[in-house]
């Protein structure tokens, strides 16, 4: 196995799905200055997943582009956390994912600066910037609708109980952290999760929040075991390439 | 007020306009005047958001990441444009959300070019290229319009969509240029397309009875017809140079005039959209309403929330 | 307002180090910061800004446009406020 490729593949298709996700509210947000912000998220999250993509293509060697990438992979070959590919529900879903997301996203993206694969530094250091503007996003809504009216504080209350399942998954680590960690392309993680955990318990308790531990059976993003959602994201997602393949656009 | 006062005031009024001084928000101006504007500039402003969604239908499906990005963009720059106009209708006295509801209830109208759907990628391009066409050119006059921030927003508005049409010609040249079955698409989309485009402009002018009054204001700088001519003259040569073909038997070049001839227009077509039972106008308007509906308890709750705030700073 | 509706807010932009604020345009938000956030996304999004301020449309106040005669005309006739107002002979440079 290519163990920078795969890597690379984790962070990019992390952000395709998100993107695909967010950029779903496009023309049915709850403002139309909301609509606006999301957007801009969603494309910074494209414009990630294509540099990324394009730079495991690269890395993979077997002559293929950021789109054969995004677009041309079977389901099991797609390696992004669970987390990203949950459905919108509401804006209070879409907003709690984001949250869980982003906290983690930054933190990662300030431990990658160090990394000794410079391409990787230089694509965390642009990604960087845009992911602590999303997080300012996030966080302010998560605590705006935690602590807002009743309903809003039942409803992110409720997308908190859903989706908190999905973030271990987050500190998912196997033997390409390992081996990446070895030959100096990854930075010491090891603090990731309690950096992650100190942010988002501060922000989830400014909101009035409370989180309910579970310990829940999770599958495997990082390895291709997704939730039963992804299926419908690629049947849209590929549509086009697969209707009509071979074709340019 | 006297009856004389206002017949000065608006002759002093239409002598600013004669003299092309703009006319700002809390300057005397006609009631007429007022409400033409708000009108106009919030079926502008719904025709903006609505538009979103034939194009947005896509976003999902786009066939690259260049496409994806493009799109999003674009049709986030819809809802931005959307935006500014409904501050300028705010600047008039008009409550946005109040306009809003208006066009839920159907009171209001936006161009029924959107009432349209959007069935393959190749519309993509056709809307770009075709209404954005045809909307870049009703409003690039409009930047001189007499009234100062709706001329402000279409100055900002124009510079923003001058990537718009572009990008949908691109779209249709790359589909004219490719397989048969892609330029197949590409056909069917100007076919379907091309005639609301034509329609977009208005009624004929014989039967548009605002125009003289929208132009003595100086809200309007062309008649509807002479607009519809000028948008056939530019885009017949341009779809001629990418080998499709304008869906009309009656098209044709008059040395004469040195304008293209074209064939008449379905006005009962037009009428229906227009009054609500074009293809898609339940479904627009629905999902408009439901994103208003479904945001409630999210503007609520920022409200709720920034009164908190507020109550703790006091104290 | 219903508290349903965000209040209008005003948006000023520097469009770079050394020029103005100048007004770009309004929108809603809830509070200052969403209003900030909010003018960062529908106003610069060319790049069209390096810095925002965003005040509550309620809290600006305007002079009356009937009572611009008197406000601004008599500024007119102060012509000698003009450096063009002056004769300076020929062959004086500099001034």
């Amino acid at each position: 196995m290519n163990h920078l490729f795969e890597y690379v593949l984790r962070l990019g298709d992390d952000s395709l799905i998100l993107g695909h996700r967010l950029s779903e509210w496009c023309g049915h947000g709850p403002v139309l200055e909301e609509d606006i912000a999301m957007t801009n998220i969603a494309l910074d999250l494209v414009g990630q997943a294509n540099s990324l993509l394009e730079y495991a293509a690269n890395v993979e060697g077997k002559g293929k582009t950021a789109d054969d990438l995004a677009f041309l992979r079977i389901d099991k070959e797609y390696r992004n956390l669970i987390l990203v590919e949950q459905p919108n529900v509401d804006f209070g879903h879409t907003m709690m994912r984001q949250f869980l997301f982003d906290a983690y996203r930054k933190i990662l993206f300030e431990k990658l600066l160090e990394s000794g694969d410079e391409q990787i530094a230089a694509i965390a250091a642009k990604s960087l910037k845009e992911t602590k503007y999303h997080l300012k996003h996030s966080s302010e809504w998560v605590i705006r609708l935690g602590d807002g009216t009743e309903e809003s504080h039942r409803r992110i209350q409720n997308a908190l109980d859903t989706l908190w399942r999905y973030t271990e998954e987050l500190f998912y680590s196997d033997e390409v952290d390992e081996s990446l960690r070895a030959s100096g392309v990854l930075p010491d993680l090891s603090s990731l999760k309690q950096e992650w955990t100190n942010y988002v318990h501060a922000v989830l308790n400014e909101a009035t929040l409370e989180i309910k531990e579970e310990t829940w059976y999770f599958q495997n993003g990082r390895q291709g075991y997704h939730s039963e959602h992804l299926g419908y994201i690629l049947a849209e997602l590929q549509f086009m390439q697969r209707a009509y393949p071979g074709m340019e656009w | 007020m006297k009856e004389e006062n206002i017949e000065e005031l608006e002759r002093q009024f239409q002598e600013k306009i004669d003299n092309d001084i703009k006319i700002e928000p809390r300057d005397w101006m006609p009631d007429n005047y007022r409400k033409t504007l708000i009108r106009q500039i919030s079926q502008h402003a719904h025709s903006e958001v609505v538009g979103m969604l034939p194009e947005g239908n896509w976003i999902t499906r786009a066939p690259n990441l260049r496409r994806k990005a493009v799109l999003l963009a674009k049709v986030q720059d819809e809802a931005g444009h959307g935006l500014y106009l409904y501050s300028a209708t705010e600047t008039l006295g008009a409550d946005r959300e109040d306009t809003i509801d208006d066009l839920h209830d159907g009171t209001a109208k936006y161009s029924s070019i959107f009432n349209y759907p959007t069935l393959t990628w190749a519309d993509m391009g056709a809307i770009g290229w075709l209404v954005d066409g045809a909307a870049i050119m009703n409003q690039v006059p409009l930047c001189r319009c007499s009234y100062g921030p709706y001329a402000r927003a279409m100055v900002r508005i124009c510079k923003e969509e001058s990537f718009h049409q572009r990008q949908g010609f691109e779209i249709m040249t790359t589909l004219a240029n490719g397989t048969p079955e892609q330029k197949a698409m590409a056909q069917d989309a100007l076919n379907r397309f091309w005639w609301p485009a034509l329609m977009m402009f208005g009624p004929n002018d014989a039967d548009s009875p605002h125009t003289a009054q929208s132009m003595k204001w100086k809200i309007k700088r062309h008649t509807n017809d002479e607009l519809r001519q000028q948008f056939v003259d530019v885009t017949v040569p341009q779809a001629e140079l990418i080998g499709l073909t304008v869906p009309d038997p009656d098209l044709k070049w008059n040395e004469e005039t040195g304008h293209y001839d074209f064939g008449p227009i379905n006005w009962d077509e037009f009428w229906a959209v227009v009054n609500g039972n074009g293809p898609c106008n339940k479904e627009r308007i629905d999902a408009r309403r439901k994103a208003k509906e479904d945001g409630e308890w999210v503007r609520e709750a920022a409200n709720a929330y920034a009164a908190k705030k507020r109550t703790k700073k006091a104290s | 307002m219903s508290n349903k509706e965000w209040p209008l807010w005003e948006v000023f932009i520097r469009s770079k180090q050394g020029l103005n604020h100048k007004h770009a345009g309004s929108l809603r938000a809830a509070d200052e910061i969403m209003a900030i956030e909010n003018a960062r996304d529908v106003y610069t999004r060319r790049s069209e800004g390096v810095s925002i301020w965003v005040v509550e449309s309620k809290n600006i106040f305007a002079s009356n446009p009937d009572e611009a005669d008197s406000l601004f005309e008599p500024a007119d006739s102060k012509i000698y406020r003009h450096p063009t107002f002056y004769e300076v002979p020929d062959g004086i440079e500099h001034m």
